[in-house]
């Protein structure tokens, strides 16, 4: 197995891992940082797939350069939505986890 | 089994060990910097991968603003320590095992079909290099990036613009003090900047050449304003301010204007050769400031009592 | 020329030892105060060692001026860092551990 294939599979299996987070995490912050394991586990694959016989490629490269950008804009945008709804309901969960709880359970 | 081979096998193992820590430690400050610390193994990962204009990024923005930001929601959003233990029913248990047992399948299946993946029939890298004389720099991924993928770029800077609209939309945190005043940061501060600032302007230029380019330059940039911010010498922007949202918009203007120019001639972004060194050093001198500008605002840019102040937390409302 | 080679791996190594010993410091000491002081001081130290290492190795010496570059910046930084977080936690009222009296 060369590095490049070691590395998409190490993706994979964090993509997989992040995705459980947001699927079973409650609180937001967590969910967020579950989000961006995703995105990491996804650009391990894209560039570990594509340079998996050893030479580097730049088309790849410069994708996940683009995604790392966007990655930070959403977490932004993403922390900037947690805060409103925690500044309006005081609560830090979404969903039937957050209406069961209540605010300072 | 050589000893590169073991390097990235340990790696790898500390990328998975770090990742699961950030999702399963009950303290979420430790799930923040857990999180912090699985970005600058990515980094050294991506220099495994060959891949330096990645890792810089990493680095920079992945590691540095992107931990810098969840620091700064962790002190809004932080509840009491410990994750309080699950009132979990059996219904509850049960899909949390269908859930992990689903992953657990899915990531198995994704590996397999890595592994048994024949080898690919279309050569980028190749194909990269025979253009590579005319696309005006001589660093393949800053070409792809501002040349042969330039429009995707183009959309990125907006969707950038496009998040820092929608958090104006929805609303900004207060200002806050910051950290208490010491004399240390602001010196740190004051001798720093202008040795990022000449950093940002080495990675920007030397991005034709060899890793580089405007994105880590605006990193730089950024990391330097939340340093002036985070040391009281830069105050925070306030949502009407001018300057600010005219340096971010000028970038993709800028960008927009020359593929415009460009639409007009021939292809959408299709440089003329003899210019495309021109045009992509004049694109991603635009850029770095306006992103610099952007990714900063993420952090800078708070509401005041007078204007978009999020109303205190009242009674719980009810779901829709 | 091997005795390069030679003094630059002996170098890498120890640059190694100092980060090893300086998280074994990290891990196992008692409180915040003693931690930052094996991070400031082994792991910069082990910072020292490793770049001097590959400065040895480099190519031009533009190159190799730029890599010890690095050391002086990181020590300015780990220092104006530390002391903020030493401040921080003296202002949060942590004391500084003491060996119980035997």
């Amino acid at each position: 197995m060369s590095s490049g294939l070691l590395y998409a599979a190490t993706g994979c299996v964090i993509f997989a891992l992040g995705l459980g987070g947001v699927m079973l995490l409650d609180h937001l912050l967590r969910r967020i940082l579950a989000f961006n394991l995703m995105g990491s586990g996804a650009f391990l694959v894209l560039v570990g797939l594509a340079q998996r016989d050893g030479t580097p490629d730049p088309v790849p490269q410069a994708m996940v350069l683009t995604g790392i950008v966007v990655a930070v804009a959403a977490t932004a945008l993403a922390l900037t939505l947690a805060r409103r709804w925690h500044a309006l309901t005081g609560r830090d969960e979404i969903g039937a986890a957050g209406k069961q709880r209540g605010p300072d359970d | 089994m050589n000893l590169a081979l073991a390097f990235d096998v340990l790696l790898a193992a500390a990328l998975l060990w770090s990742a699961w820590r950030t999702l399963s430690t009950a303290q979420i400050d430790r799930a923040v910097v857990m999180f912090i610390v699985f970005g600058l193994l990515l980094t050294l990962a991506w220099a495994r991968l060959a891949a330096p204009d990645i890792a810089l990024a990493e680095a920079a923005i992945g590691a540095g603003l992107t931990g810098a930001l969840l620091l700064d929601g962790l002190a809004a959003l932080k509840r009491t320590d410990a994750r309080r233990p699950a009132r979990r029913t059996a219904g509850k248990v049960m899909v949390r095992i269908a859930v992990i047992s689903v992953l657990g399948l899915l990531a198995g299946t994704l590996v397999t079909a890595l592994i048994s993946l024949p080898p690919a029939p279309i050569r980028l890298p190749a194909a990269v290099a025979g253009d590579l004389a005319n696309s005006g720099v001589s660093h393949p991924v800053t070409a792809v990036l501002l040349n042969f993928r330039g429009y995707d770029t183009l959309l990125e800077v907006a969707v950038l613009l496009l998040a820092l609209v929608g958090m104006l939309a929805v609303g900004l945190p207060p200002a806050h003090p910051g950290i208490s005043r010491n004399s240390m940061l602001p010196t740190l501060a004051r001798y720093a900047l202008p040795l990022m600032v000449l950093a940002a302007v080495y990675l920007l230029w030397a991005g034709a050449h060899r890793p580089g380019g405007a994105f880590q330059a605006a990193a730089v940039l950024a990391a330097g304003g939340v340093l002036l911010n985070l040391s009281r010498l830069q105050a925070h922007w306030l949502p009407a301010s001018r300057a600010p949202r005219l340096a971010i918009a000028g970038g993709f203007l800028l960008f927009l204007a020359i593929a415009a120019a460009l639409l007009a001639h021939g292809g959408l972004l299709r440089y003329p050769p003899e210019q495309a060194g021109l045009l992509i050093v004049l694109i991603e001198s635009g850029l770095t400031v306006s992103l610099a500008v952007n990714l900063a605002a993420f952090f800078l840019l708070r509401s005041t009592p007078e204007n978009g102040q999020i109303p205190p937390a009242t009674a719980p409302r009810e779901s829709p | 020329m091997p005795l390069l080679d030679l003094l630059s791996g002996s170098l890498l190594l120890c640059g190694a030892f100092f980060f090893f010993a300086g998280t074994i410091g990290l891990l196992r000491f008692p409180d915040v105060y003693t931690r930052l002081h094996a991070l400031a001081k082994a792991d910069n130290l082990g910072l020292g060692c490793i770049l001097a290492g590959l400065a040895l190795q480099a190519d031009s010496m533009a190159l190799a001026l730029k890599l010890l570059a690095i050391w002086p910046l990181a020590l300015i930084a780990s220092a104006a860092v530390g002391y903020t977080i030493a401040r921080r936690a003296d202002r949060l009222g942590i004391v500084p551990w003491e060996k119980p009296k035997p």
